[in-house]
């Protein structure tokens, strides 16, 4: 799914200020049916954390955090049964998950004696059981199973999809004949910087030359695939040379724009794969 | 001077006589008596007898070549001539280089000063000021700026003897009194015969020029380029600026198209690039006003005359006693070029007829006589002209005045065009590659420390991010490399802190400048000659015309005249920038470090030896192969050479030499102690003595070429220039001797060192002033060697790589032919040679006792691609011996530690003790099992080397010959191996044993629980399930409709729910796509589900909504998950959590509660093994310290004794709990 930049720019104009919640990504699907829902699920996902990160710092301003959790104990005080949290957030435009996760740091720091260390809100947060206050665990796990674009379930599941990504790349990579190296053995070797595959014998695809490919279970847009370039494509070129990224769930198509540089996009496996021919002579 | 002259030519003095009076100092028993008494009353002028002929020359020529190569400012050349000319004595010795050869005060007065090297026999122009002003600090300047102008004087002159021509009539000795009325030359002469311009020709921007400044001697030659009116090809960086002719800018115009049309040409048809280049702007200036005039041999006039000083300047040139080959050769062609002569000031060309032999009248008249002179000059040196390249043969041959002067030497460049295969052709450029990482160099235990690894880590990507954005910018107008990168490239060596980093920092750079800057152009990387056999495989006459459109397109238009000050072309210029912005001290030492071991290393390398039998074609065959080789060493060496001098001599560097004596002498006196920054001299001797100077000194030379202007005059380095002088001289090319250096190896010295020569930091007096102390450095050469120097090593193609300024002189023959000058003719090859990759193996550094004697007797006289063989096969092996001992003995090694390991930690509990106590048990129970190693390791050798030997020489070497040659094989991949094993074995045992014990310790930690054995899927699967990513996703969209908000509409069918499970059953078979995480997600997920049901808080779909599920339902789903989590997770599921108060909890809010799936729950828990019964207590127990309104207290205290009540019920308890579900609510009745 290779969209334009305008087209690209058409659905994350419709994702200004949407909730995170199943119904915000049903309506999505509703208004852009040609779109795969696998990549219209991966631009909301990006496009929201996008606003949580320009947003991120007003909410944690220990004056914001002391509103927060007085209107928490409010409502839950009113009706423990009510979605309190989950309104909460919305209503401020925060993520469910990250909200949860403000108060119940602060309500540990009210009632423990030592502040809580990351740890112990993390394990917190993936199994509310383990929250003291049997309210405030049902709130946040609301919060959790409500949130799609943060918590320790999205996390799971992203995890997951790249890890399932990169299983049917190695295995099209088998069915190809094509020797590599995985990202364990290039470890293991002691690589500094590790792409998903090093092609032990390079191809070309469509012409260019590839040394390595690397799986991306998202949508590359703008952001995210700068971020790739300068944390992960160009190490690998300045080690490897060229290669290929696999953006599964698609990209910007004026994102390809290093081809001739040596950072091939696709958003599928290639089809036009040319070996290293072994001459008979 | 001019006295000796006029005696050849009233032929008082044979030629030769007099050429060998130059040459040597000492008379010869060939001279005859009467010569001898003639020049010997000369002697002291006898030094500066060939400046004096080369600038009378140039002299001569002023008013021929106008139009010529434009003489940028530097050598006014006024027609003050040179002799008489009042020159003041001369202030700093070395200044501009146009005054390279200082007008020697012609006669008397100044005669008898005999020069000194640093004395001032010249004085600076005002052009050398100006010229040097354009230049920062760092001295160099991209491109042609800078000193390349030092050729300006535009007309050169010389003349001299030949040895071979036997002219001799003599009459009396010349007078030494007459010396002072031999007048000035340039001054009066007569105008040409018979020419009598039609037109008078302005004068050009040059010899206004040249009316400014006062010293006239310049000797070099201008660059073509810079026409007046025309276009030259400074570029921007021309300090000139505002001096060129307006016509001159235009050439960044040109410039920019250039690059515009490289960029492009890839995908530009043929036709329209050629329309373009060659077609291009018109010129107008210059075809308009100087058409060329027709050359008639029937006019020249004093053909005597010219003939005898064509002879004695032949002779010079071949003697070696001019200081530069190619820029002769290039004045010579600029006469043959010549288009019309211009009138003098006074107009008064008129010849004179009542002295044509003599000095008085000027020398060229007409450029009838121009075009003579070069012919015979030509005729005399047809031997190194047989040798240029293809292309320029082609010129020559077809040069329509040479055809009518000399038909005979016509015919001769043509047959040699015609047998040439010397074709100096462009390879395309790639784009550049990063250095790979290569672990062995590069992982973690090459650095001190994680940090030291990780710093690497970033800088190695922040280099190749500077790099990239420079390829990207470096030619946008207006980028600067040190606003754009310096601050980056700073904070990037401001982390390297440690040593050991900057060693690593230092390799990769060094790396990447070879990888991208071997050949001239900087952007190499294509095999020497590959690109051609390609073409010539396809067989289309029209794709090599193609190509050589293309090569006009993309190769530079100059290379900034004949003798360009040293630059950085293309990518250099990066890695030069990066120094100066980097500006770091240490990265600076460890790179000089760095490259001074390399050039060591290249330097010593083992190049081809002498070929028994030269002539068979498989030995050719086996020379491509040398040739390449030993064109990539030498290019690599002189790009290493050129870095080293370029960072060794940067804190000296200055745009202008010593203002005064004083300060020279107080800067001499410190620098003398500064020991060199490698030992160049020592190189410098023993690549004599080997007769490896064919590979030592072109490297060397670009060394020198970065000295500052101090270093010539340092002993040391004095000591170096003696030498290369000596060289130099030595390398008389007609002189073809066994033993003797190859032509094309000698012609490659001369045009480095004639290049040297002129560098401007290279004091201009040294070429002449040095001989005194000549014959004193014989260099004893190890005769019976034939060395490097002996074998055809050099081509063409390395020749006009290694110096790309050779390539004027076809420009200038081709601008001759396309009618103007400098421009579309002017091609300068870039030949982009070389690979980085594999310099050859080293050799063996064995040599030990009478084997090792044997074995070079035995190679001695076998072709050398068996020594290589032999040496690679043995280098190979030798590694992968290593290699394979690391994979097989030491993993096995490895393995017992494990075990070990494990044992102890069995018997010492689960922390085993300390770590590095537990190591050094381990070691030294291992270790001394590395003996074993050397044994193997000879195993291996003996039995992989022959057949690889066997396999790569071919297949007639005779029987006795191969196995000579495995068996020394073996014996050196066996002593590699061995050397290497013995000196590191123990330590890399200790090392793997080391990193197994750290990792099984990790393995102790309390995540291995999680781990434990695991199945995969069957073999018939096929992987179709669903992706366990999707499925936490439904799960999850279930979890968050059970827990809400929801609509009223949204809810769950029952259908869906079994089909998840389905599902979820199908992903847990098929584990190719499960990772542990999601694992343990889907289990936690799926307790959360039961719990969920338990409670009766999934909302079902459908008509008869509020009601949950049917209890039969819910039933049938908690038995379909207690399966799964018997039998089909393989993390542990969190079933406790059935019981966490959150979890029971939700039956708090069912009204009416029903806890019998609760009951149903636990009890099949413990029937399936899932959980305890007391696991199930401590929950329940624990589940009463909770806080629970009172009425659902009492029901979980009632739960909790029904499910006491009930002990290790067997099979038919079970039909009792389905017998209570059936009216629901009474089980608790019944308790």
């Amino acid at each position: 799914m290779i969209l334009t930049k305008a087209q690209y720019d058409e659905i994350a104009q419709c994702l200004v200020s949407v909730p995170p919640t199943r119904q915000s990504l049903r309506k999505l699907k509703q208004r852009f049916p040609s779109q795969s829902q696998a990549t219209l699920l991966s631009i909301f996902s990006q496009e929201y954390q996008k606003h949580i990160k320009r947003t991120h710092a007003k909410h944690h301003t220990s004056e914001a955090i002391e509103s927060y959790y007085q209107r928490y104990l409010n409502g839950v005080g009113r009706n423990g049964a009510a979605p309190v949290l989950l309104e909460l957030a919305n209503e401020v435009d925060y993520a469910p998950s990250l909200m949860a996760r403000i108060i119940l740091e602060r309500f540990l720091q009210e009632h423990e004696e030592t502040p809580p260390s990351k740890s112990v809100i993390n394990s917190m947060l993936r199994d509310p059981s383990q929250i003291p206050d049997g309210v405030l665990a049902n709130q946040v796990y609301q919060c959790i199973v409500n949130d799609c674009c943060y918590g320790p379930l999205v996390d799971c599941i992203k995890h997951a999809i790249g890890h399932e990504h990169e299983v049917l790349l190695r295995d099209m990579l088998l069915e190809k004949n094509l020797s590599f190296l995985d990202e364990d053995q290039l470890r293991a070797k002691g690589y500094d910087k590790t792409p998903d595959f090093i092609l032990q014998v390079p191809v070309a695809v469509e012409g260019h030359i590839i040394h390595w490919i690397e799986s991306k279970a998202s949508f590359g847009d703008e952001c995210s695939h700068q971020a790739y370039l300068h944390d992960q494509f160009w190490s690998y070129w300045n080690r490897f040379g060229p290669g290929l990224v696999i953006y599964w769930y698609g990209f910007i198509q004026e994102l390809d724009c290093n081809r001739e540089r040596g950072i091939l996009l696709k958003a599928c496996f290639p089809t036009d794969i040319v070996t290293l021919c072994h001459s008979v002579a | 001077m001019a006295a000796v002259l006029e005696s050849l030519l009233r032929e008082e003095v044979s030629v030769a006589a007099a050429v060998r009076w130059i040459a040597r100092s000492a008379q010869s028993s060939e001279d005859d008596p009467g010569e001898a008494a003639a020049l010997s009353s000369l002697r002291p002028l006898r030094k500066e007898f060939v400046p004096f002929l080369l600038n009378f020359l140039r002299e001569q020529s002023s008013r021929v070549l106008p139009q010529g190569p434009p003489t940028p400012a530097k050598a006014p050349g006024s027609s003050a001539a040179l002799p008489g000319r009042p020159g003041g004595p001369p202030r700093g010795g070395r200044g501009a280089r146009s005054q390279l050869f200082p007008p020697t005060e012609s006669s008397s007065a100044a005669a008898a000063e005999a020069p000194s090297a640093r004395r001032g026999g010249r004085r600076r122009g005002p052009g050398p000021g100006r010229e040097r002003g354009g230049r920062g600090p760092g001295g160099l300047e991209e491109g042609v700026g800078g000193e390349s102008q030092l050729w300006p004087g535009g007309r050169r002159s010389r003349g001299s003897g030949s040895p071979g021509s036997p002219s001799l009539v003599r009459s009396d000795p010349p007078n030494l009194s007459n010396l002072e009325e031999f007048p000035p030359v340039g001054s009066v002469p007569p105008g040409p015969a018979g020419t009598k311009p039609s037109r008078r020709i302005n004068p050009t921007p040059v010899s206004e020029e040249r009316s400014l400044s006062k010293p006239k001697t310049c000797f070099t030659s201008p660059p073509i380029n810079c026409v007046p009116s025309s276009q030259p090809s400074v570029p921007d960086t021309s300090p000139w600026g505002h001096g060129l002719p307006p016509g001159c800018r235009s050439l960044q115009e040109e410039r920019e198209m250039l690059r515009k049309e490289r960029s492009k040409q890839l995908q530009q048809s043929p036709s329209t690039t050629c329309a373009t280049s060659e077609l291009g702007p018109p010129l107008p200036s210059w075809t308009g006003n100087l058409t060329a005039e027709s050359a008639d041999p029937a006019r020249v006039s004093s053909r005597q005359r010219l003939e005898l000083i064509a002879l004695v300047y032949s002779s010079c040139i071949a003697e070696n006693l001019v200081p530069n080959l190619f820029l002769e050769l290039f004045f010579v062609l600029q006469l043959l070029t010549a288009r019309r002569m211009v009138a003098t000031k006074d107009g008064d060309l008129e010849p004179s007829p009542g002295a044509p032999d003599s000095l008085e009248s000027p020398l060229f008249q007409s450029v009838h006589d121009c075009v003579f002179f070069a012919v015979q000059v030509l005729e005399h040196q047809f031997q190194v002209l047989s040798y240029l390249d293809k292309g320029t043969l082609k010129l020559l041959a077809e040069n329509e005045r040479l055809l009518c002067f000399s038909p005979a030497l016509q015919g001769r460049l043509r047959a040699a065009y015609e047998g040439s295969v010397a074709k100096v052709s462009l390879a395309m450029p790639p784009s550049a590659q990063a250095v790979s990482f290569q672990p062995e160099t590069d992982n973690r235990a090459n650095f001190s420390s994680d940090r030291a690894f990780h710093t690497f880590k970033k800088q190695r990507d922040v280099f190749f991010e500077v790099l990239r954005e420079w390829e990207d910018r470096h030619e946008e107008p207006g980028w600067d490399f040190e606003k754009g990168l310096g601050s980056r490239i700073r904070a990037m060596m401001g982390q390297l802190s440690a040593a050991c980093s900057h060693s690593h920092f230092v390799r990769l750079f060094q790396k990447q400048l070879l990888q991208m800057c071997q050949s001239p152009g900087g952007t190499g990387g294509t095999v020497l000659g590959e690109a051609p056999d390609v073409l010539s495989m396809l067989g289309a006459d029209k794709l090599g015309r193609l190509r050589r459109l293309q090569e006009r397109l993309v190769a530079p238009q100059s290379s900034g005249g004949p003798c360009p000050p040293p630059t950085f072309p293309g990518c250099q210029g990066f890695f030069r920038d990066f120094i100066l912005s980097a500006s770091s001290f240490q990265f600076n030492q460890h790179l000089m470090d760095s490259l001074s071991l390399k050039i060591r290393e290249l330097n010593s390398l083992a190049l081809p030896q002498p070929e028994p039998s030269d002539e068979d074609g498989e030995s050719d065959v086996d020379w491509q192969g040398e040739r390449r080789q030993f064109a990539m060493v030498l290019l690599s060496l002189r790009l290493l050479a050129k870095f080293l001098g370029f960072v060794a001599f940067l804190p000296y560097r200055g745009p202008e030499p010593p203002p005064t004596r004083e300060l020279q002498d107080s800067i001499l006196a410190l620098r003398s102690q500064v020991p060199p920054a490698l030992d160049v001299r020592a190189l410098l001797q023993q690549g004599l003595r080997a007769r490896r100077a064919v590979l030592t000194v072109p490297w060397l030379v670009e060394f020198l070429s970065l000295a500052d202007h101090i270093v010539p005059l340092l002993d040391y380095y004095r000591s170096i220039f003696t030498v290369l002088l000596h060289l130099h001289r030595s390398l008389v090319l007609s002189k073809e001797s066994e033993g003797e250096m190859c032509f094309l190896n000698k012609l490659l010295l001369l045009a480095v060192l004639g290049w040297l020569f002129q560098i401007p930091t290279v004091p201009e007096d040294l070429f002449f002033l040095e001989e005194g102390q000549l014959d004193a450095l014989e260099v004893d050469t190890v005769a019976s060697e034939l060395g490097l120097d002996g074998m055809p090593v050099v081509d063409q193609h390395l020749l006009y790589t290694c110096c790309p300024y050779i390539g004027e002189l076809r420009k200038l023959l081709a601008s001759w032919v396309s009618g103007s000058s400098g421009r579309s003719g002017g091609f300068v090859r870039k030949i982009t040679p070389t690979t980085t990759t594999g310099l050859g193996a080293q050799p063996p550094r064995t040599s030990q006792g009478l084997q090792a004697q044997l074995a070079q007797a035995f190679f001695h006289n076998q072709p050398p691609s068996l020594r290589r063989t032999v040496e690679f096969v043995a280098e190979r092996i030798g590694s992968n011996c290593v290699k394979h001992i690391k994979a097989t003995l030491v993993a096995d090694l490895v393995r017992q530690a494990e075990s070990l390991l494990q044992e102890q930690l069995v018997t010492q509990g689960q922390d085993g003790g300390d770590p590095a106590q537990l190591l050094e048990i381990l070691c030294s129970q291992l270790c001394p099992h590395g003996a074993q190693a050397l044994t193997q390791g000879r195993e291996f050798c003996q039995k992989k080397s022959p057949g690889a030997v066997r396999a790569l020489l071919p297949e007639e070497t005779p029987a006795a010959v191969l196995s000579s040659a495995e068996n020394i094989a073996v014996g050196l991949a066996t002593e590699k191996a061995c050397t290497w094993l013995s000196a590191n074995i123990t330590a890399l045992i200790r090392r793997e044993v080391k990193a197994a014990v750290s990792r099984t310790l990790r393995a102790q930690g309390p995540e291995a629980a999680a781990r434990g054995e695991r199945r995969g899927c069957s073999r018939a699967c096929e992987h179709h399930a669903p992706l366990p990513s999707h499925l936490i996703s439904e799960i999850k969209d279930v979890l968050s409709l059970a827990v809400g908000p929801r609509d009223p509409e949204e809810g769950v069918s029952p259908d869906h729910l079994e089909q998840l499970l389905g599902q979820l059953g199908q992903t847990l078979q098929c584990r190719q796509f499960l990772c542990p995480p999601a694992e343990q997600h889907l289990a936690k997920c799926s307790v959360d589900l039961a719990s969920l049901l338990v409670a009766d808080h999934i909302p079902v779909l459908g008509p008869p909504s509020p009601r949950g599920l049917e209890r039969g339902q819910a039933r049938r789903l908690l038995h379909v998950l207690l399966s799964l989590w018997k039998d089909d997770f393989q993390v542990p599921v969190p079933l406790q959590l059935l019981l966490s108060p959150r979890n029971v909890g939700l039956l708090a809010d069912t009204r009416p509660r029903e806890w019998d799936l609760l009951l149903f729950l636990l009890r099949e828990l413990v029937e399936k093994g899932l959980m305890g019964r007391t696991e199930i207590e401590d929950c329940l127990g624990s589940l009463r310290d909770a806080q629970w309104p009172k009425d659902f207290s009492e029901e979980l205290a009632t739960l909790f004794h029904l499910f006491l009540a009930e002990p290790h019920r067997p099979e038919p308890q079970l039909r009792a709990c389905e017998l209570v579900q059936t009216n629901r609510g009474t089980v608790l009745a019944q308790s």
